[in-house]
């Protein structure tokens, strides 16, 4: 690829300026700019490093944060002893190795995605890896960012290095523009129910078009996020002036003349006139109504307007047996109208919906309203410094009056590893990312809805949007 | 790592697309700071939920290769599936497509991930539904899967087959190249973000 065709991709100009070593026949070795670590997927990585006698590389390409099992009621007691352990465990393995840890407690500390952008070490055209497939929202920034399992994680530690298969490149151009209220959320699950689980496996996506730079930084977030429900290996969006905005000032962003050479070097990564890409799809943002998902995978989902698929609506038998059981499981018929859905919690955070800008549009449908009788609303702010930013300018009395919880930071509900979780049969309305059975709680069933719908779905008991409550 | 040349069992047919890797292993079970024993939470909720689940089917008894639908090992980048399945007993998941971070970690532990086209899926899933005691042959010296007379050819890359040829062990191929490392350190820009 590279001197074949000097017209190259956003994601080939990332990854050609971390290549270590290329040979033929193997994979590259890239070099990664930042690795974050959390405490669930590190312990055995740290623990191969000491069997083989080895330090960590670059600690200082390393960042960490407790997240996963932490509660979210308060910022002291950890009562799960086996998740205090592998807290405890974090801990000693930051100090041992001299990582910086952003503890329970810490201005800093929450969701590890919504750390690096919050103090600006995600910046355009680095490599960012952690232990978890939702690294991919670095890739917001125009960072080649990707999830890795803990074998990877201590290759990483060990090396600051990944070996890896070049993957094909693939465009999403999404054209026309997002409607009134209609949100990133929408757009991403909108697409994943139009090409599958599978669809953009082996490939790093860039997502282009207007209504994409029409976005916000976390609205890019939200969608780069997802790409990993569609089996994307990295989602990309091209830097511009709104993510050189977003990163001005940050702590780690770069000062004086660093910051006019990175923004320059920035401004040239965007994906050349006349490049081509291995694959592309498009989507029309203007057709993408309120969305919300039925099923258990991301892939199963419909605009909010709709019914319930009939399992023999679907193409192959695969997606027919898929959806068969997925109904059986979420407990709904088909035809049923997807608005007639009660649900008895509703869950508004994650690294998917867990910032600022989130944490407003709930508070907008919710301000002057309450939430329906029956009904439990949790709202987990994405990290401890965006639970500040939000009671600075009074969204958590907006939550509370409304009778929802507002509480500490923390991954909480989206994946049942820490106290919050569903109950055996309960049905939720989830600004997270995974629908998967159990994925809230044993026997819990997740509808996965963008955060205006989630708040509309909490004032009325099912599953409804903003334009319903008037 | 374990070296993978040839492996001959049993095999248990998964009739399911999108196993998820929350359904491969729960999260609970993540909690640990081990690196073995995972095998009580291999596909625990299902096992738990469903008395006729195939994991629970004692015509499957010590099988050691999976037979699963299309997109298996989707989601979570838990490298804990991997190992729970390892730990069952399992030598190699013969799946039409695969998530890639599960692809990528099975590959690390040395449990084969063998791509086969759904035809050859269903093939065996009826097979072994109807002999569980099949011998399934997986050669990776061949890049093959052979059963009841069939035989299928799989894809893998000549760099990751030789790996698990050998056993061998990434981060000792990559410190071969510690000098390389070292030479583009020095060419990174300096507004590259360090913490402090």
């Amino acid at each position: 690829m590279v001197g074949a065709d000097p017209k190259r991709t956003l994601a080939e100009k990332v990854w050609d300026a971390h290549v270590v070593r290329s040979v033929e026949g193997e994979p590259d070795l890239l070099y990664i700019d930042l690795h974050l670590v959390h405490e669930v997927t590190s312990p055995q990585a740290f623990d191969g490093l000491r069997l083989a006698g080895r330090q960590v590389r670059r600690p200082e390409l390393t960042i960490a944060t407790e997240d996963h099992n932490t509660p979210t009621d308060n910022l002291l007691t950890i009562a799960d002893p086996v998740s205090r352990i592998q807290i405890e465990t974090l801990r000693k393995n930051c100090a041992d190795f001299g990582i910086k840890l952003h503890s329970l407690g810490d201005a800093q500390q929450g969701v590890v995605h919504v750390l690096g952008p919050q103090v600006g070490l995600t910046q355009p055209g680095m490599t960012i890896v952690c232990g978890d497939s939702h690294t991919s929202t670095h890739g917001a920034f125009g960072a080649l960012a990707f999830g890795i399992g803990t074998s990877e994680v201590e290759h990483v530690l060990a090396t600051q290095t990944l070996p890896q298969a070049r993957p094909k490149t693939m465009a999403v151009n999404v054209v026309g523009e997002l409607g009134p209220g209609v949100t990133a959320k929408d757009l991403i699950l909108a697409l994943i129910t139009q090409v599958g689980t599978g669809g953009g496996r082996g490939h790093v996506v860039e997502y282009r078009g207007e209504a994409i730079r029409a976005l916000s930084m976390e609205g890019r977030m939200t969608i780069s996020n997802m790409s990993i429900e569609w089996g994307a290996r990295a989602g990309m969006i091209a830097p511009d002036d709104t993510t050189f905005e977003y990163l001005r000032g940050r702590t780690y962003a770069p000062q004086g003349a660093d910051w006019d050479a990175a923004v320059e070097y920035w401004r040239s990564l965007a994906t050349d006139e006349g490049a081509v890409f291995d694959t592309e799809v498009t989507l029309d943002a203007s057709r993408v109504t309120p969305f919300v998902t039925w099923g258990t995978n991301p892939g199963q989902g419909a605009p909010l307007s709709g019914v319930v698929p009939a399992p023999e609506s679907f193409a192959t038998d695969a997606e027919r047996s898929a959806a068969q059981r997925a109904l059986e499981y979420m407990a709904l018929s088909p035809g049923t109208p997807l608005r007639d859905i009660a649900v008895d919690v509703v869950f508004v955070g994650s690294c998917t919906n867990g910032r600022l800008e989130d944490l407003r549009a709930a508070a907008s449908v919710l301000q002057g309203r309450h939430v329906a009788d029956g009904v439990r609303m949790l709202v987990v702010p994405g990290s401890a410094a965006v639970r500040a930013a939000a009671e600075a300018e009074g969204l958590h009395e907006v939550f509370t009056a409304a009778g929802a919880e507002w509480r500490f930071a923390g991954c909480s509900m989206c994946l049942g590893m820490n106290p919050d979780t569903l109950k055996p049969g309960q049905r939720s309305a989830s600004t997270s990312n995974r629908n998967f059975e159990g994925r809230q709680g044993k026997g819990g069933r997740t509808h996965l809805v963008s955060p205006p719908v989630a708040a509309a779905t909490a004032v009325l008991g099912h599953l409804a949007a903003p334009a319903d409550l008037n | 790592m374990e070296k993978f040349t040839v492996h001959t069992g049993t095999a248990v047919p998964l009739r399911r697309s999108n196993v998820d890797t929350d359904q491969i292993i729960p999260a609970v079970y993540l909690k640990r700071v081990t690196r073995s024993g995972f095998e009580d939470g291999l596909f625990r909720s299902w096992r738990d939920a469903d008395p006729k689940f195939v994991l629970n089917d004692d015509r499957f008894t010590g099988a050691s290769i999976l037979v699963a639908g299309p997109e298996f090992g989707t989601g979570s980048s838990r490298e804990h599936a991997v190992w729970a399945l390892r730990d069952w007993g399992f030598k190699a998941v013969l799946a039409p497509r695969f998530g890639d971070i599960f692809r990528g970690n099975a590959l690390k532990e040395g449990l084969l991930p063998v791509e086969l086209d759904t035809e050859a899926i269903e093939w065996l899933w009826d097979a072994v539904d109807f002999e569980p005691d099949l011998a399934v042959t997986v050669d990776l010296e061949t890049r093959e899967v052979r059963a009841g007379g069939h035989t299928w050819a799989f894809p893998l890359d000549d760099f990751s087959r030789w790996r698990l040829l050998e056993g061998l062990d990434d981060i000792g191929l990559t410190l071969r190249h510690d000098a390389l490392i070292s030479t583009y350190e020095t060419t990174r820009p300096a507004f590259k973000p360090a913490v402090h």
